[in-house]
């Protein structure tokens, strides 16, 4: 497997607004990539780029080795679902889907028999006819990536492909559009701010926040580990706090945090006296009705939300602040109004690198001096 | 009960719909449906020797149409108002599809550009044209004073010079309606045929024309229709060489003082109209469009 596609160094500004900042990226072929983050971090944008509807301001881009940043929409190997699927209102189904061969000029017996096995292929057999108005939202959708996929990319490019369409639906072609990546091979690279789809669907997650990719990923290694505070924030639930790392022992580190001591797995790069994140999920996090080893929080059970497979519970902290905590229905739990001590495996927990921990050791060393 | 409830809704909408479209009905009837009914009856009409109108009924001035002359008078005018349509279309296109294109301040710039013309008197307009074209005008002068000529030019008096006036006066009602057009479009269609594929020479037939042909099809019927009538424009820039059917008409009422005839030739023009609009409507054409 090579690299397919290669972002080295790319900007994008408009004006005095700075889109994304000097990205590198490098896609594998045949690969699922996602590129995640909420709207305005730059991620269409790139997704434009790479499509060449938006010329990079500095930077390169490589598409099977070759740079294409002077080239055409037209003159690429690659094809692009719209978020608005943009078909053609004149034209019907079968023109539709058609359109990329005719401008190639394919002979009309392959044209119809091509386009035929493609309308199989994404189930829309019989339409041929209709004209995009009179199609739901789904059946537009696939027509829009019938229509790219035709021409056989090397890359496929979505751009919140599923956004308009209800829950339902968007669980269900999910699973189609992956399992058409990996029956056609295709290297897809997505676009959405939908972290669940994200997860589900992706090979590799490149999570982007403010025109920066803060990691690039597979979805369990996003999940378990992420990298920044944005990242365990944005990608699912979560506890986070700011602490300190007191003591490093036997790869466990101990952050003091404001309501009391914890334990967490240590990576390599940190060390005593930084400040640092915990982040823990709330399937990960327990409670016990007696102190244990390591960690020093105190809560009171506030109140339980049920829902469906799991209960969430929510207890609150000494100054506050509340942490979540979801068990299995059914299981014994301690009363509303009770004190319990939260706690972890301290491998369950992520110590995170806290972005501003080079302001508190430049004011440490102020008060110290 | 449901009865007596809608009689009495009927009585309590009736005041307001009395009120509000009370006097519109009253002014179209007195200043449209009488006057068109009064030329109708009079085109049926015979005159005396003195060209007095004479309420006998008569299909005379309905048969004097296919006079040769005036067919020959109807061919022109056709011919006219076809290329002054085509010629609307060729510079309204790309001038629309720059202003629907354009962002920012340029845009209401070049709108005003098409908008302010469009207010001011078309007959002075017109005249304009005159005083800038003729053997002692602007144009002429300039010519010759950088002795790129040494005669004046022969410019007025000509079909070419009718046509360019009509053109002129017309071709806002091209621009607005295929700027309406143009301005619709998704510029996403535009970006999705060059991503799978096509030259922009090939988007613009394949995508862009299709889907602005409506805006095409009501600007030409409202540079068409209009174009067979301004009789002014061919009086003052083509000098009796280039009538068009309004001129027939207004020869009629004014210096033949035949209103019987010019009656006639107006219900004829007006049917004409209606056949074209007729056409365009069961060809799919937007009625919005045409501001009806």
């Amino acid at each position: 497997m090579g690299k397919i596609v290669e972002l080295d160094g790319v900007n994008k500004v408009y004006g005095s607004n700075h889109v994304v900042k000097d990205l590198n990226l490098y896609v594998e072929e045949g690969e699922f990539l996602t590129l995640l983050g909420s709207s305005g971090c730059g991620k269409t944008t790139t997704l434009r780029m790479i499509a060449g509807f938006e010329e990079p301001t500095t930077g390169s881009i490589k598409v099977e080795g070759d740079s294409v940043e002077e080239k055409e929409p037209f003159e690429r190997n690659v094809n692009t679902v719209f978020q608005s699927y943009a078909l053609f209102p004149h034209m019907t189904i079968f023109d539709n889907i058609a359109y990329g061969l005719k401008i190639k000029k394919v002979k009309k017996e392959e044209i119809k028999e091509r386009v035929l096995a493609m309308m199989d292929l994404v189930q829309l057999n019989g339409f041929e006819k209709r004209y995009p108005s009179q199609l739901s939202g789904g059946q537009k959708q696939r027509v829009a990536i019938a229509r790219a996929l035709i021409n056989r990319p090397k890359v496929l490019l979505l751009d919140e492909p599923l956004g308009a369409l209800d829950l339902k639906l968007r669980k269900q072609m999910q699973l189609e559009l992956k399992r058409l990546q990996k029956k056609l091979n295709i290297t897809f690279i997505y676009v959405t701010h939908d972290q669940e789809e994200a997860l589900t669907m992706s090979d590799r997650i490149a999570v982007m926040h403010d025109g920066v990719i803060d990691q690039l990923a597979t979805p369990t290694e996003i999940y378990e580990h992420p990298k920044t505070k944005f990242v365990a924030t944005f990608i699912g639930e979560t506890n986070i706090y700011d602490g300190c790392v007191t003591s490093i022992k036997d790869g466990i580190a101990n952050v003091t945090l404001e309501n009391g001591v914890v334990s967490v797995a240590c990576p390599e790069d940190f060390s005593i006296l930084e400040y640092a994140s915990v982040s823990v999920r709330p399937e990960k996090m327990r409670f016990s009705s007696e102190p244990v080893e390591g960690f020093g929080l105190i809560a009171q059970v506030k109140d339980y939300v049920y829902v469906g497979s799991v209960l969430k519970c929510i207890v609150s902290l000494p100054n506050g602040n509340e942490l979540k905590i979801e068990r299995l229905a059914g299981q014994e739990l301690p009363k509303i109004g009770s004190k319990c001590y939260p706690y972890w495996e301290p491998s369950d927990a992520v110590l995170i690198h806290n972005e501003s921990h080079y302001i508190f050791e430049a004011l440490n060393s102020i008060k110290l001096a | 009960m449901s009865g007596k409830k809608k009689s009495l809704e009927f009585s309590s909408n009736t005041l307001p719909a009395m009120v509000t479209v009370g006097p519109v009905v009253v002014i179209m009837t007195l200043l449209i449906a009488i006057p068109l009914i009064f030329v109708a009856v009079m085109s049926f009409c015979s005159i005396d020797e003195f060209y007095n109108i004479q309420f006998q009924f008569t299909a005379d001035n309905y048969l004097r149409l296919a006079n040769p002359d005036y067919v020959k008078i109807y061919v022109q005018s056709l011919f006219i108002a076809f290329f002054t349509t085509l010629l609307c279309i060729l510079i309204g296109y790309p001038f629309s599809f720059v202003i629907a294109r354009v962002k920012g301040k340029y845009k209401k710039i070049l709108y005003m550009l098409v908008i302010i013309p469009f207010w001011t008197n078309s007959l002075i307009r017109i005249y304009g044209w005159r005083s800038f074209l003729g053997t002692s005008g602007w144009l002429n002068s300039f010519l010759m004073k950088v002795h790129l000529i040494q005669e004046p030019l022969d410019l007025l008096y000509k079909n070419g010079t009718t046509i360019l006036g009509m053109v002129y006066c017309l071709i806002p009602f091209m621009i607005l309606p295929l700027y309406t057009a143009i301005e619709k479009l998704d510029d996403s269609l535009l970006e999705a045929s060059s991503d799978l594929g096509a030259h922009p020479a090939k988007t613009f037939v394949n995508v862009v024309l299709p889907l602005t042909a409506g805006g095409i099809f009501s600007g030409s019927l409202m540079v068409f229709i209009p174009c067979l009538g301004y009789f002014f424009v061919s009086d003052i820039l083509g000098g009796g060489n280039s009538d068009v059917i309004g001129n027939l008409i207004e020869r009629q009422f004014q210096s033949g003082n035949n209103w019987p005839l010019g009656a006639a030739l107006s219900i004829v023009l007006i049917l004409v109209t209606l056949i074209i609009v007729k056409i365009y409507q069961r060809l799919g054409g937007d009625m919005d469009a045409l501001g009806v």
